[in-house]
């Protein structure tokens, strides 16, 4: 069974019904390579993450986790392999070439990124500005609204992303990853360096938001509860590789060393 | 021995990375300039931030320029007995020199700082990775608008400085000995034509070109936390005056060439 079929068929993709799904992989990272120097970060990684689907990245720290997201947005360039966004290899594309292809994707950085300047309000209004033109002031201001206070957001809007917390903010960036509806969704540690209640928050929030817009996701974590709760499939890396990729109990089933050692740490 | 030929073929080999890097930047920016869309609401914003807000400082540099020229020359053409040349002296040394040259130090040490400092701080908290992935070219929103900005306004402060500077000229002058406005202007361009007055004070486009640019390369490659927003704003500085100053050599010979 091919993987496209396996992914299809599989019990938890239910929450993928309703988005339209052309038969072809929303991600498919095929034997990408990178080194930074001397030192090699990803060695030969495949990744496959189909409509609707969320996979969860999991690895020791430096095992090129976030490095594959960034590859997979365009913010690095792979020194080999292939990166296929629904269909399209976009490793051999300019800035401006992969603008169309960027408008798929919703990206949450680790610390949020939020630009300091802007009120929060602004900083999810901002992909709208350039990107929305056609829209009026009204609409894009009723847009933010919704999506602030989806996220739970609604009361904050003027301030500056310096006066709210860390969760807060994390909130907001995922309001501004998902402002122009993307088909994917990239998260990048949504839950580090949160309290557990607050980290339990973000996850229920991206679970409500996979239900409602059916996005294809990839979340980057250390955090295997939070993998466990919002992904349908998981997958281990380290030194630069895939170990092992399935569902938790597939996981937790697994005679390799290195990943049950892994789940017993974690 | 080993050791410092190493070190050595490193400094070389920084130094031709940082030229073909500032090459490629240049290509990426020139590029980005000239497709749609243009961000011009980010334009005005910076024509606002580079040009009017720099207005102070450049009107008192030149203020303060034209007062020590009148103060200097004075007593240099007195010496001489040249005293009745001191109007002309002061009007072209500021409209020749003194004004484009000062604007130029002035402004990049205020903008120079400021964009290298901004764009690395928006660097190292991934901001401009952000801008990126929102599908918004980085090098157009942030870059060529604030070099465009500063290849506009530069000219228009030199206006400034180069006013303010004969206006305080002649101030310090009619101080020591009575002189009206209207009689120190007249006598001061006696003489002169556009080709005194429009070359130098366009070649600051240049300077605001180097300044806007080096600055903004700067702060986009910066690396590091706060330790290399600090090195991204001081080499900002340092590069962009000391560039403003070497295209000052090369500008006043060009323009000796092609307007005699």
């Amino acid at each position: 069974m091919d993987t496209i079929q396996r992914i299809a068929n599989h019990p938890e993709m239910k929450r993928g019904e309703g988005r339209k799904d052309t038969g072809v992989l929303a991600v498919a990272v095929k034997d990408l390579h990178k080194s930074f120097g001397s030192q090699k970060v990803l060695n030969g990684i495949c990744l496959n993450v189909a409509t609707g689907e969320t996979l969860a990245v999991l690895g020791r720290s430096g095992t090129g986790k976030s490095v594959s997201l960034r590859i997979i947005i365009g913010l690095e360039k792979p020194d080999s392999g292939s990166v296929r966004i629904q269909g399209e290899e976009i490793t051999g594309l300019t800035i401006d070439e992969l603008g169309s292809v960027r408008l798929k994707m919703g990206f949450l950085f680790q610390h949020a990124a939020l630009y300091d300047s802007l009120n929060v309000a602004q900083n999810v209004a901002f992909p709208l500005l350039h990107h929305k033109r056609e829209m009026s002031k009204s609409e894009q201001a009723d847009r933010v609204q919704k999506l602030l206070a989806d996220v739970g957001m609604e009361g904050h809007l003027e301030k500056m992303p310096a006066d709210i917390s860390g969760g807060m903010q994390k909130r907001v960036g995922l309001a501004r990853a998902l402002i122009l509806e993307p088909d994917i969704l990239l998260l990048d540690e949504p839950t580090a360096g949160l309290d557990p209640i607050s980290s339990g928050d973000i996850d229920d929030l991206i679970l409500k938001l996979q239900q409602e817009h059916h996005m294809a996701s990839i979340v980057v974590t250390h955090d295997l509860h939070s993998a466990k709760t919002i992904a349908n499939r998981l997958a281990l890396l380290d030194d630069g590789n895939v170990v092992i990729e399935g569902t938790f109990e597939e996981l937790q089933k697994s005679d390799i060393e290195f990943v049950r050692e892994f789940l017993k740490r974690s | 021995m080993s050791s410092s030929v190493a070190s050595t073929n490193g400094l070389i080999s920084q130094f031709f990375e940082w030229f073909g890097d500032l090459a490629i930047f240049c290509w990426q920016v020139l590029r980005a300039a000239v497709t749609p869309p243009f961000e011009f609401h980010e334009l005005f914003l910076q024509l606002d931030e580079i040009g009017s807000k720099s207005l102070p400082l450049v009107a008192l540099a030149g203020a303060a320029t034209g007062v020590v020229l009148s103060m200097e020359a004075r007593y240099s053409l007195t010496r001489f007995g040249a005293k009745s040349l001191l109007p002309a002296a002061i009007v072209f040394s500021v409209i020749h020199e003194t004004g484009p040259i000062i604007t130029g130090l002035v402004v990049s040490g205020r903008v120079g700082a400021g964009i290298g400092a901004e764009l690395a701080s928006m660097k190292v908290t991934e901001q401009i990775d952000a801008i990126e992935a929102s599908a918004v070219n980085p090098y157009r929103l942030l870059a060529a608008t604030r070099i465009m900005a500063c290849i506009l306004m530069l000219p228009l402060l030199t206006l400034a400085a180069d006013a303010c500077g004969l206006v305080m000229g002649w101030f310090a002058q009619a101080l020591v000995e009575p002189l009206s406005l209207h009689q120190f202007i007249s006598s001061g361009f006696k003489g002169a034509d556009f080709n005194d007055f429009l070359p130098p004070t366009f070649k600051t486009a240049v300077f605001g070109l180097i300044i806007g640019l080096i600055a903004c390369f700067q702060g986009m490659r910066t690396q590091g936390g706060a330790a290399g927003v600090g090195r991204a704003a001081t080499s900002s500085v340092v590069l962009s005056s000391l560039f403003v100053i070497l295209a000052d050599v090369v500008l006043v010979k060009v323009i000796l060439i092609f307007f005699p």
